[in-house]
């Protein structure tokens, strides 16, 4: 039993037996770790039921039950799915996308934009003017048989919100954007070639998720060219989606590297809007309340 | 009855109820006022003949009161609405107040440009988007940076994708022949499978798979281009990895929340042995017998139609071969 430091007087003193104790609580703390790892080696079934019951208490764990979570096999979902505004493209359309910003976009707002060029194929940047509303540039793209339109808003001279209108019936949907890294301030990032990414959607769990899922997939040529070996992430964790490129190698069968091509960026759900962008009259799938996020326990992805 | 005269004195020496009184002059409030000035000729109380023009809903009107209708307050306004084309609206000005005072025309006139003019820029701001200020909340941004490098952490982006690729090569969703993969490695895997499968109990199909396997790797790794029939057992697996290779489909959604996460904050974790586990990730993703099971032996062709057809009658269909075959060509040597 260790002593209570705390009913020592001497400060000095309190402090010396203080870090005594620690570096003894470590020494033991790695003396059984390394008994353990032998034991172990020796009977893997050991370690096997060591996982099996030490499993760590996280959020993820935790999630509340939520009837919207789509189950692996769920018939009626995947039927639904079949006959959704998406379900053009994953029969094999090729999706053409516009991105532009708000009226007077800053240099950073634009740079990011080009990222994004790098990162989509098909995809078209043009520059904003003042004369037209989102409305009207929605129908322009709508007659121009773009599949999807993305709308990079900024403030403070800094992009802040992206807005993603699927074409031509909707649904739209609203991101706030941050923590933007361009593909150069990567430390040790590769180049990007031009081949098609393959895509990998994670996590996305709720009927919710598989829209906004199913949005990004929209996105992206259905066939990707695997020579290129590059891979788009879009990764839902507790509803913040992380975006992510890389360049990967297989090394052997057990062991694949990646090594990030960028941009990274993370975006969060703001709200989805059944049809085209509507902000009067617009019907509101979700919004997102701040009063939703009482619980760390619940999500919606 | 109705003096013009008596009225006027009344209004401008007594009282009137219209009157403002500026600096710069009087001015009257009465909604018929043509001009908005408070004297004797453009005062519409005090004129038993007056025309003016006015705005009511979006609509202009031409108003016009006569000595004849004085004993009738009620109906004592006359109203025309105006055409929406404004040379047709000047037009019907023009025929109703035909023997008018001409100063009167000409003010009837100007107000009426006045109005359109109005409308069509209310017009143009209805058509506009309203920009409306949000306020940054404070707590709120903080709050989700926050969570939001917490959720990161939670992620393991890198673990969780590398998992992803390294499914995705072993559940062949990249083909027989996958491009994006180094020959060794993918003999390696081929071979993991064929041992798996001696290891059970192994079937005739298997061992057909096998020998095919052999005969697409025959002269120092040179692939040929082979084509494999499969049995009706994998037809509906197939399927499954065409989906996978054309896009997204459903299935690849993962959602198992029962993941291994092991973040920074973990309700209510102890002292684990957590940290220890951190680099099993990828050996776990190995002991997934049903991903394994899914193909016991060797490849198999990803060519529905071709499958299809061989329940028939003897194969066809060479068409196929010639995607694939073209692909070859584009595989350079790693």
């Amino acid at each position: 039993m260790a002593l209570a430091t705390s009913d020592i007087k001497n400060k000095a003193k309190r402090e010396q037996i203080l870090a005594k104790q620690r570096l003894e609580k470590g020494k033991a703390q790695r003396q059984r770790r390394k008994e353990l790892k032998k034991e172990e080696a020796a009977n893997p079934e050991l370690r096997e039921a060591r996982l099996r019951e030490n499993v760590p208490a996280t959020q993820e764990n935790a999630r509340e039950f939520d009837e919207a979570v789509v189950a692996a096999a769920d018939e009626e979902v995947a039927q639904e799915e079949g006959d959704d505004e998406f379900a053009q493209y994953f029969s094999g359309q090729t999706p053409k996308v516009l991105v532009t910003t708000t009226p007077n976009a800053g240099r950073k707002t634009v740079s990011f934009v080009k990222e994004l060029v790098s990162v989509i194929p098909n995809l078209e940047y043009i520059k904003r003017g003042k004369k037209f509303e989102l409305q009207q540039i929605i129908q322009f793209c709508r007659g121009r048989d773009y599949t999807d339109l993305i709308v990079v808003t900024e403030d403070h001279k800094e992009p802040t919100h992206l807005t993603l209108v699927h074409l031509p019936e909707g649904p739209t949907a609203h991101f706030r954007l941050t923590r933007i890294k361009g593909g150069k301030e990567i430390l040790g990032h590769a180049r990007a070639t031009s081949h098609y990414p393959e895509l990998i959607l994670n996590r996305f769990s709720t009927r919710l998720g598989h829209t906004i899922g199913r949005m990004f997939a929209a996105l992206f040529p259905q066939v990707p060219e695997f020579q290129g070996r590059q891979a788009v992430t879009f990764h839902n964790q507790r509803d913040y989606i992380f975006f992510r490129r890389h360049r990967y190698v297989f090394k052997n069968s057990k062991r694949v590297d990646l090594q990030e091509i960028g941009p990274r960026f993370t975006l969060k759900l703001r709200w989805l809007q059944r049809g085209l962008y509507d902000p009067a009259n617009g019907e509101y799938e979700w919004m997102y309340k701040a009063d939703l996020e009482t619980s760390r326990r619940r999500v919606f992805l | 009855m109705n003096n013009d005269g008596i009225v006027w004195e009344v209004l401008n020496n007594q009282f009137c109820s219209f009157k403002v009184k500026t600096d710069l002059g009087n001015l009257c409030r009465h909604q018929y006022n043509l001009t908005g000035r408070c004297n004797r000729k453009e005062c519409p109380l005090a004129n038993s003949k007056y025309a003016t023009v006015r705005e009511l809903r979006g609509r202009i009107y031409l108003c016009m009161k006569t000595a004849e209708r004085a004993h009738t307050p009620a109906a004592q306004w006359e109203r025309i609405e105006l055409p929406k084309n404004f040379a047709q609206a000047v037009e019907e000005i023009d025929k109703h107040l035909l023997y008018w005072p001409n100063w009167m025309i000409h003010t009837c006139k100007q107000r009426l440009t006045k109005i359109t003019q109005y409308l069509i820029r209310m017009r143009k701001f209805k058509l506009k988007n309203k920009h409306t200020l949000v306020p940054i909340k404070k707590k709120l941004e903080r709050r989700e940076k926050s969570r939001e490098v917490r959720a990161e952490a939670a992620a393991r982006l890198d673990q969780s994708i590398e998992k992803e690729l390294l499914e995705r090569l072993r559940s062949k969703a990249y083909g027989d022949q996958p491009l994006n993969v180094n020959e060794s490695v993918w003999k390696e895997i081929l071979q993991g499978d064929a041992i798996e499968a001696e290891s059970d109990v192994t079937t005739e199909d298997e061992l057909e798979d096998e020998e095919e396997y052999e005969q697409e790797y025959d002269a120092d790794g040179n692939r040929v281009a082979t084509e494999f029939v499969s049995d009706d057992s994998d037809a509906d697996d197939s399927e499954d990895d065409m989906e996978d290779m054309m896009g997204m489909p459903a299935s690849e959604f993962s959602t198992d929340e029962d993941e291994d996460e092991d973040d920074d904050d973990d309700i209510g974790e102890g002292e684990s042995e957590g940290d220890e586990d951190e680099g099993d990730d990828s050996d776990d993703s190995d002991a997934r017998p049903a991903a394994k099971s899914k193909r016991p032996a060797g490849p198999t062709t990803r060519q529905k139609p071709a499958k299809r057809t061989k329940k028939h009658g003897p194969r066809v269909e060479i068409e196929y071969e010639t995607e694939p075959a073209s692909k070859d060509t584009m595989l350079t040597n790693w």
